[in-house]
C-alpha cells in the first residue's frame, strides 16, 4: 500500500491503531470460516466515530476497499479481507454509552460483546434477547451486520427486531442517523435494510438496542426420541397446539455424542434430543409445560426431564451451544451449514440428507433450531484424506440446494458472506438480485464497503436498472455468471 | 448529491391503447371524481388481474411520463402529502387472493389487494392470525396496510409489520418484478427489502404480494381498564405494567379533555395464566380504580376517526417514559389555543392525537408547534388527516441527516419519480 496513504491512516489512529506487519496481519486473514484466507494491506483499529470517518474518507478518496470487522466469529466469511484493501476493526470501540431502563433501551458502540449487554442489565431484571452461540465473544456490530439470531429468536426475534437506531459512517465518510430511540421514524426504514447487510452498506458506529424484561419463569424440558422424525412430530404437535416456546432445539445422535464428549451435559444417549424452553408467567408456563410433556410422550419420547435448577438449565444449554465446537472432538474438520426449510419439510429433508451422506461416505451431524426450521448440518471430514474436503463441500452445497428446493433459504443467521454468494443465484432470480443491488448503489456507489460479499456479481452502479444485459467481462469470456 | 426525481412538468397523455393491450377492456377506465387522491383528479384507473399485468402497466405509465398512485381499499389515500400529480390509479381490487396458508409452518402468502379481514377469516380456520390490528380491517388491504406501516395495539407483544413480514414481491416502474425474503421465518439471504417497502407509501414500488409469519389465535383473552388520577398517574401505571414481568398483549392510555385518563391492559393465554396475572396487575395499578370494561376499548384508535371531517389527526412517537410530559404539553397548548383534543397512546410510546375546534388556524398552530418539540425529544409527529379548511401543513416532518440517502434510494428504484410523486417525506 502507498506509504502516503499509510501515513494518513497513522495520523488518524496513531501507531498503536495501525497494523502493517505481515505477521500481525495474518491474525486478520479470515473470520470463523477458515477455508477462505486473504491478507489485507493494513488493519486499522479506530477508537471513535471520528476516526472511523477519517479512515473511510481516505479510503473513499483513494478508492481503497475496506472490510469492517467485529470479533471475527462470523461463519460465512463476511469479514474476509479484500486483497487490495484494509480491515477496519471495531474491537476498540467497545463502550456501553447509555442504559435507559425506563424506556428499555441501551446505546452501545459496535465492539461491545453481545453477552456484556445482558450482563450489564441483568441486575435490573432485563436481558438482550438475540443469543447466537458465540454470544460470549461476538460483537454487537457483527450481530448487526449479520442480523444474528440464536436459539431464542423463535419467540424474541432477530437482531433486527432489537435494533431501534443506528449511527452510520457511509462509504463516502459521511455520518447519518437512522431510526432512533422512538419507533416509526418518518421516512424509509433504512435501519431495517442496514441490519443484515453484512458490512456492504457502511459501518455502524453507534447502535441503539431494545432490551427485554426477563420473564417471571423459564422452564427447559429435555426429551429423548428414537429418531429425528419422532422428535419432528413432537415439534409439529407443539406448534399445532398454538404455543410459542422461547426455543425448540433438536440434536441428532452424532451431535449428542459430540456435545457429551465436550461438555458432559448429561444428555441421554438417543436418536434425537429435543430441548423445549417455555417462559412467561409461572402459572402459564406450568400449564403449557404439562401439554408439552404430553405431546412429547405421544410422539414416542422415552426419557423426559425438566431442568429443576438454574444450574441444570445452564448445563442443558451449554451442551447445545457448544455443539459446533464440540464436533471437533469427533472429526478433525467440518463444515457448518445454515440452511432453512419450512418446518414441515423436516422429515423429507432429513431423509435426503441421510441418503446423500451415506452415498458420499461423509458423516453429517445435525443441530437444528427446530421451531423455525433452521438447520445446522455439520459436515464432517478429514482434510488429510485426499478428496474428502472436496466431497464434503459438494455435500454441504447439495444440502443447501435441498433447502432451496423445499422452499427455504441458504442462510438463517450466518449470512451469505463469501461462502454462499454463488448460491444466491439459485435462491433468487436475476431481477431480485438486481433490485437488492439498487440499495447497494444508493449507499455505496463506488462499492468500497466489503465489496466482494453477498452478490455473485456486483452491479456496476452506472448501469441502467432493468432488463439484464451481459457484463463486458462476461462477453469477453473472463467472467461467468452462476 | 441526489436531487428529487420529478414527474412534474412532463407533458403526458394516457396511452389508452397501450394499456388496453395489456388487459381486457373492463379493466381500464376513465377516472371519476370518486377516484380523487387528496383533491387531485386522476385520468385513468387500471385494474390488473395479475402481477405481470400490473408490472406491464406500471412500465407503460413510466415510459409515458404518467404519475401512478397504487390504491388498495382506499381507506388511507389522504395520508401523506397531496400528490403533485396523480394520472393513473393502479387498483389492486383483482389481486385479492390468499395464495398459500401453510398453517403447519405458520406462514401465509397473500396478494396485496386482499383485505385484512378476508385474510384473517382464512387464517382463523386453522386458529391463526397475523398478529396486528390495523385500522378498518374490513376494507383496508394488505398492500395499503404495509405501505402505511399501520400497526395497532398488538404491537407491544408481537412487534410491528416489519417484524412480521418475511417476504415480498414488488413491481418497479421499469417493469421489474422483484422478490425478496422468502417463505421461511428465518432468512438472512440478501437485503431486507420487505422492511424497506413497508412504510414507504408506495414510493419505491408497488407491493404485489406479501408473506407473513403467523401466530395462533388466543384461547382466551381478557381486558382491564383502570381509571387513573391524572396524566402522571396514567404514565405511572403504563410504566409499571411495561416494566413488570406480565405478558400483556395490549397496553394503552386513553385521554380525553376534562376526564381522567384510562389505562387498558389485555392478556391472552390460559385461564390459569390470566388469573395469576390479574392479581399482579391490580397490585401494580393500585390505587387506580378498576372500571368495567370490554374488548371494545381496543377500538379507541379507530374511534378517533369517527365524524372527523373537521378534525385533524396525527400520529406521534415519543419515549414511553415521556408520555405524561408529552400529553401535558398537548393539554397546555390546546387549552391556550381553544382547541379540543383526544388521544390514544400505546405502551410503546406511539400515540394518535385528534384535534378539533372552531379555528382551523389554531389546530394548525398546535401541530406546527408540537412537531419541533417532539423532534427535539427524539420523537416525531406525522399528520394523517386534516380538515379541508386548515392551512397546508407538511405531513411528515424532517428526514434528518439520512434524507439524502433516502433520496438516493428513491432514485435507484424510481428514477423518474413516477410513483406517488410528492406524497412522501420532504417531497419524495
Amino acid at each position: 500500500m502507498d506509504a502516503r496513504i499509510l501515513q494518513e491512516f497513522r495520523a488518524i489512529v496513531e501507531d498503536r491503531g495501525l497494523i502493517t506487519s505481515q505477521e500481525e496481519l495474518k491474525t486478520y486473514e479470515c473470520d470463523g470460516l477458515t477455508n477462505f484466507r486473504v491478507i489485507p494491506q493494513a488493519v486499522l483499529l479506530p477508537r471513535s466515530t471520528e476516526q472511523v470517518q477519517g479512515i473511510v474518507r481516505v479510503c473513499h478518496r483513494e478508492r481503497v476497499p475496506f472490510v469492517a470487522r467485529g470479533s471475527g466469529t462470523g461463519l460465512s466469511g463476511g469479514a474476509l479481507p479484500v486483497k487490495d484493501g484494509v480491515v477496519i476493526s471495531l474491537a476498540r470501540m467497545n463502550r456501553i454509552l447509555e442504559i435507559d431502563f425506563a424506556n428499555a433501551l441501551v446505546v452501545v458502540e459496535p465492539g461491545v460483546i453481545n453477552l456484556e449487554v445482558t450482563g450489564r442489565v441483568t441486575p435490573q431484571g432485563f436481558f438482550y434477547a438475540p443469543d447466537p452461540s458465540s454470544q460470549s465473544i461476538c460483537s454487537i456490530g457483527g450481530n448487526v451486520a449479520e442480523n444474528s439470531g440464536g436459539a431464542h429468536c423463535l419467540k424474541y426475534g432477530f437482531t433486527t427486531t432489537h435494533v431501534l437506531g443506528l449511527e452510520l459512517v457511509l462509504p463516502d465518510g459521511s455520518l447519518v442517523h437512522l431510526g432512533g430511540k422512538t419507533l416509526d421514524a418518518p421516512g424509509y426504514d433504512l435501519s431495517g435494510v442496514f441490519v443484515g447487510s453484512e458490512g456492504t452498506l457502511g459501518i455502524a458506529t453507534k447502535i441503539t438496542l431494545r432490551i427485554v424484561k426477563r420473564p417471571e419463569c423459564i422452564q427447559t424440558l429435555l426429551a429423548a426420541f428414537n429418531s429425528t422424525s419422532d422428535a419432528g412430530a413432537a415439534v409439529s404437535g407443539i406448534i399445532a397446539a398454538g404455543m410459542l416456546p422461547a426455543a425448540i432445539e433438536m440434536m441428532d445422535n452424532l451431535a449428542i455424542q459430540a456435545a457429551e464428549a465436550a461438555v458432559h451435559a448429561n444428555y441421554p444417549d438417543c436418536g434425537a434430543l429435543l430441548l423445549v424452553e417455555l417462559d412467561g408467567p409461572i402459572a402459564e408456563v406450568e400449564v403449557l409445560m404439562r401439554q408439552v410433556d404430553e405431546i412429547c410422550r405421544k410422539s414416542g419420547a422415552g426419557e423426559i426431564r425438566v431442568a429443576q435448577t438454574e444450574a441444570e438449565r445452564v448445563l442443558v444449554w451449554k451442551g447445545r451451544k457448544a455443539a459446533f465446537a464440540a464436533v471437533g472432538r469427533i472429526s478433525p474438520n467440518y463444515i457448518v451449514q445454515d440452511g432453512v426449510i419450512p418446518r414441515t419439510a423436516l422429515p423429507r429433508v432429513m431423509t435426503e440428507i441421510e441418503r446423500l451422506s451415506a452415498e458420499a461416505g461423509i458423516r453429517v451431524a445435525n443441530v437444528f433450531h427446530a421451531g423455525d426450521g433452521n438447520l445446522h448440518p455439520l459436515v464432517l471430514y478429514d482434510r488429510r484424506i485426499e478428496g474428502q474436503e472436496h466431497a464434503a463441500e459438494v455435500l454441504a452445497n447439495r444440502i443447501l440446494e435441498l433447502c432451496i428446493e423445499a422452499g427455504g433459504s441458504i442462510t438463517g443467521e450466518h449470512g451469505v458472506g463469501e461462502e454462499k454468494k454463488m448460491m444466491m443465484s439459485k435462491m433468487y432470480a436475476e431481477p431480485d438480485l438486481e433490485t437488492m443491488q439498487r440499495v447497494r448503489c444508493a449507499f455505496d456507489p463506488e462499492q468500497l464497503s466489503n465489496p466482494t460479499k453477498i452478490f455473485p456479481r456486483p452491479r456496476l452502479c452506472g448501469e441502467q436498472p432493468g432488463e439484464y444485459r451481459p457484463h463486458p467481462a462476461e462477453l469477453a469470456g473472463i467472467a461467468e455468471r452462476f | 448529491m441526489a436531487s428529487l426525481p420529478t414527474a412534474i412538468g412532463r407533458e403526458a397523455a394516457v396511452p389508452w391503447d397501450d394499456l388496453r393491450a395489456i388487459v381486457s377492456a373492463e379493466q381500464v377506465r376513465s377516472a371519476g371524481t370518486g377516484d380523487r387522491i387528496a383533491g387531485v383528479q386522476p385520468e385513468a384507473v387500471f385494474e390488473p388481474g395479475s402481477e405481470k399485468e400490473l408490472a406491464a402497466a406500471l412500465h407503460c405509465a413510466d415510459d409515458a411520463g404518467l404519475s401512478v398512485v397504487p390504491r388498495g381499499g382506499g381507506t388511507k389515500t389522504s395520508w401523506g402529502n397531496p400528490p403533485k400529480r396523480a394520472d393513473l390509479i393502479l387498483s389492486m381490487a383483482r389481486l385479492n387472493q390468499v395464495i398459500e396458508h401453510a398453517w403447519a409452518d405458520l406462514t401465509v402468502s397473500v396478494e396485496a389487494g386482499c383485505t385484512f379481514q378476508q385474510l384473517q377469516n382464512t387464517l382463523s380456520q386453522h386458529g391463526q392470525r397475523i398478529a396486528v390490528d390495523p385500522l378498518w380491517p374490513e376494507r383496508a388491504t394488505i398492500g395499503g396496510i404495509l405501505s402505511t406501516n399501520d400497526s395497532g395495539t398488538l404491537r407491544i407483544r408481537y412487534g410491528g409489520l416489519r417484524d412480521l413480514i418475511i417476504g415480498m414481491t414488488i413491481a418497479l416502474p421499469d417493469g421489474t418484478l422483484a422478490s425478496s425474503g422468502g417463505k421461511v421465518v428465518k432468512n438472512v439471504a440478501g437485503y431486507d427489502l420487505p422492511k424497506l417497502a413497508t412504510g414507504a407509501l408506495g414510493t419505491l414500488g408497488v407491493i404485489t404480494r406479501a408473506v407473513f409469519r403467523l401466530h395462533s389465535l388466543p384461547h382466551n383473552l381478557r381486558s382491564f381498564t383502570f381509571e387513573t388520577r391524572d396524566l402522571t398517574d396514567a404514565n405511572r401505571v403504563m410504566l409499571a405494567v411495561q416494566g413488570s414481568k406480565l405478558a400483556h398483549t395490549g397496553l394503552q392510555a386513553r385521554y380525553s379533555e376534562g376526564r381522567a385518563p384510562a389505562v387498558d391492559v389485555r392478556f391472552e393465554g390460559t385461564d390459569a395464566g390470566i388469573a395469576a396475572q390479574t392479581e399482579t396487575l391490580r397490585k401494580l395499578a393500585a390505587p387506580a380504580a378498576e372500571a368495567a370494561t370490554s374488548d371494545v376499548v381496543w377500538q379507541a384508535r379507530q374511534e378517533l376517526w369517527s365524524s372527523a371531517e373537521a378534525a385533524a389527526i396525527a400520529k406521534f412517537s415519543v419515549l414511553p417514559a415521556s408520555v405524561a410530559e408529552t400529553c401535558g404539553r398537548i393539554r397546555l397548548l390546546t387549552d391556550s389555543l381553544g382547541v379540543h383534543w383526544r388521544a390514544v397512546v400505546q405502551g410503546t410510546g406511539l400515540g394518535w392525537l385528534r384535534l378539533e375546534g372552531s379555528s382551523t388556524n389554531a389546530i394548525h398552530q398546535v401541530l406546527h408547534t408540537l412537531r419541533p418539540e417532539f423532534e427535539k425529544m427524539g420523537g416525531s409527529l406525522v399528520v394523517l388527516h386534516r380538515p379541508a379548511a386548515m392551512p397546508a401543513i407538511d405531513a411528515w416532518g424532517s428526514g434528518g441527516d439520512a434524507f439524502p440517502l433516502m433520496l438516493s434510494v428513491k432514485q435507484q428504484f424510481d428514477p423518474r419519480g413516477t410513483l406517488n410523486p410528492g406524497r412522501f417525506i420532504e417531497g419524495i
